[in-house]
């Protein structure tokens, strides 16, 4: 730290400026006060009001079903994509391809699915939303993974089918367990990803079926609240978790 | 798995590509195409289209669209976004630079825990953390209060609601997306490079600008895209902390969308974003190439 001089000021100043406004945010969901401005006095309120909304448990449970479905079919989705692009393919146009979805502006993909479905006469709903989080969070799954692949080591792969292990057991006893850690980091992205996810899911979204992050944008658009405040919060608190862990995971195997 | 086995022949070896690539990719492949390609070309299509009465289309070609983007109304906006999402990328880069370099500085063990506290909120919900400046711009909130509080100004002033608020939104959402890349061409940059420059007179400022700034450019261009180019799809933030007042285009294209149910004009303006990102893109690769050239003859020199 001492050698950086003056850059300490970038440096502190950039996680002032990314962190107290969350510290804002979580403090202020605290608060006793109606009023989301002025700090009267400690209270857990708004919390209890969470689980009484209706629309917000709704909410919950319509991501959750997105998000645990859109995590299963991109993580296996993905890690085939990324297993057949870095072994058999190695072309850096269909790795580009790959990845494409996770690069493509996310308003360009919501009105191309949007256009797509209405087409094709799929009915928007939870499920068109489940189709639309897959694309994307299939190719950051596939990024996770190939990096993964970039450093582990095939030979052990070789040497189980020159001992006479089919393709098939080679693939479940190597292949899966050596690129693990990749997975589950890109399966944990996933999740995260598709609980966050507002502008490709308000516009492949019906109407009757919001998720949370729809939830939230329609209540911001009334005023603050801190009842938004509460929900923000603990949003925030999953996200960090999930995300420090997909962390930890592949790094604590690097240096293995 | 590609190394052939010596009994193998040629033949089986492709063959075994081929079906590796069906296999695994083949499912991947089918669904990206399905599910990001036909649609972003369904947009290309629909730009050459009528608008049907209720959305969708009528099938009959026409220019009106890309005519139509021309008007000074839409001019009006392009310039106006191109404005915000430029002051914006300008803004991130100013700040992500300098934060970039400090990082690289930092000791190893500290480096990841910096990067990933670049990241964190990145991952986190993209409409709380527009949300949370609500809070802090608002005419009640913190920042007022205390400038008030500490005498500076005599009564709340308007922050929320104006262009300013739309960029300091903007630049808090893609902060991350350029510290990133810069510090990766930063980590990369052979510090001899930079240590020569001094020992043959130049001042640390000389060495920086002439050495280390044109070398770590590509990374500084990817970092510029991935804020410009999200910056003006952006409707969100300009609905939240601009209050409506700023009109940017991806404003415009939700409007057509959702709203106005005008699909084709909305994918031309939509083909606007896309063709921007594709030539900036382009720019990046052109620049890089020139740069890591001059970067391995000045290196093989020094």
């Amino acid at each position: 730290m001492h050698k950086l001089g003056w850059l300490r000021v970038p440096l502190i100043g950039t996680y002032a400026f990314l962190y107290i406004p969350i510290a804002v945010l979580v403090v202020m969901s605290f608060n006793a006060s109606k009023n989301p401005f002025t700090w009267t006095g400690f209270s857990t309120q708004w919390y209890s009001a969470l689980f009484n909304n209706d629309l917000i448990r709704q909410g919950f449970v319509n991501t959750m079903i997105v998000a645990v479905g859109a995590t299963i079919l991109a993580t296996i989705l993905g890690t085939l994509l990324a297993i057949g692009v870095a072994r058999y393919f190695r072309s850096t146009v269909v790795e580009a391809y790959s990845l494409a979805p996770a690069i493509i502006p996310d308003l360009v993909l919501a009105i191309g699915l949007l256009a797509f479905f209405s087409l094709i006469g799929v009915t928007l709903s939870l499920f068109s939303v489940l189709l639309a989080h897959v694309v994307f969070g299939m190719a950051f799954v596939a990024a996770v993974v190939i990096a993964r692949i970039g450093q582990t080591d095939s030979s052990l792969e070789e040497a189980s089918r020159d001992l006479g292990a089919s393709a098939f057991t080679t693939f479940f006893r190597i292949t899966l367990p050596s690129l693990a850690p990749g997975i589950i980091a890109g399966a944990l992205l996933v999740f995260t990803l598709s609980l966050d996810e507002f502008v490709v899911t308000y516009f492949t979204n019906g109407p009757t079926t919001p998720t949370l992050p729809i939830v939230i944008y329609s209540m911001v658009r009334f005023g603050v609240t801190p009842e938004i405040n509460a929900l923000a919060a603990l949003l925030l608190l999953v996200s960090f978790t999930i995300v420090i862990s997909a962390q930890r995971i592949t790094r604590l195997t690097d240096s293995v | 798995m590609s190394t052939t086995t010596p009994t193998s022949g040629r033949g089986a070896a492709r063959r075994r590509a081929l079906i590796g690539r069906t296999v695994f990719a083949g499912p991947g492949l089918i669904y990206i195409t399905a599910f990001m390609a036909i649609p972003v070309l369904l947009v290309l299509v629909y730009s050459f289209f009528q608008r049907g009465r209720f959305g969708g289309i009528v099938w009959e070609f026409t220019f009106d669209n890309y005519v139509r983007a021309f008007e000074p109304v839409y001019i009006q906006v392009f310039s106006n976004s191109l404005v915000i999402a430029g002051t914006t990328t300008l803004l991130a880069l100013l700040i992500g630079y300098p934060t970039a370099y400090a990082i690289a500085k930092l000791p190893a063990r500290w480096r990841t825990v910096a990067l990933v506290m670049v990241v964190l909120p990145f991952w986190t919900n993209f409409l709380i953390r527009t949300y949370a400046w609500i809070i802090l711009l608002n005419s009640e909130g913190p920042i007022n209060s205390s400038l008030v509080d500490a005498g500076i100004i005599s009564a709340p002033i308007g922050l929320l609601y104006t262009p300013g608020a739309v960029i300091v939104g903007l630049v808090y959402a893609y902060l991350p997306l350029v510290i990133l890349p810069v510090y990766a061409s930063i980590e990369r940059l052979d510090r001899q490079l930079v240590e020569a420059a001094g020992n043959l007179g130049a001042s640390r400022a000389r060495a920086f600008f002439d050495v280390t700034l044109p070398l770590t450019l590509p990374g500084v261009m990817i970092g510029a895209i991935f804020v410009f180019v999200p910056s003006l799809g952006n409707f969100v933030v300009p609905e939240l902390l601009g209050g409506g007042k700023t009109v940017m285009v991806g404003n415009l294209i939700r409007d057509q969308f959702l709203e106005a149910r005008d699909w084709p004009f909305g994918a031309v303006l939509a083909l606007f974003v896309i063709s921007l990102l594709v030539i900036l893109f382009a720019m990046q690769a052109a620049i890089s190439r020139r740069i890591n050239g001059t970067g391995k003859r000045m290196s093989s020199r020094a």
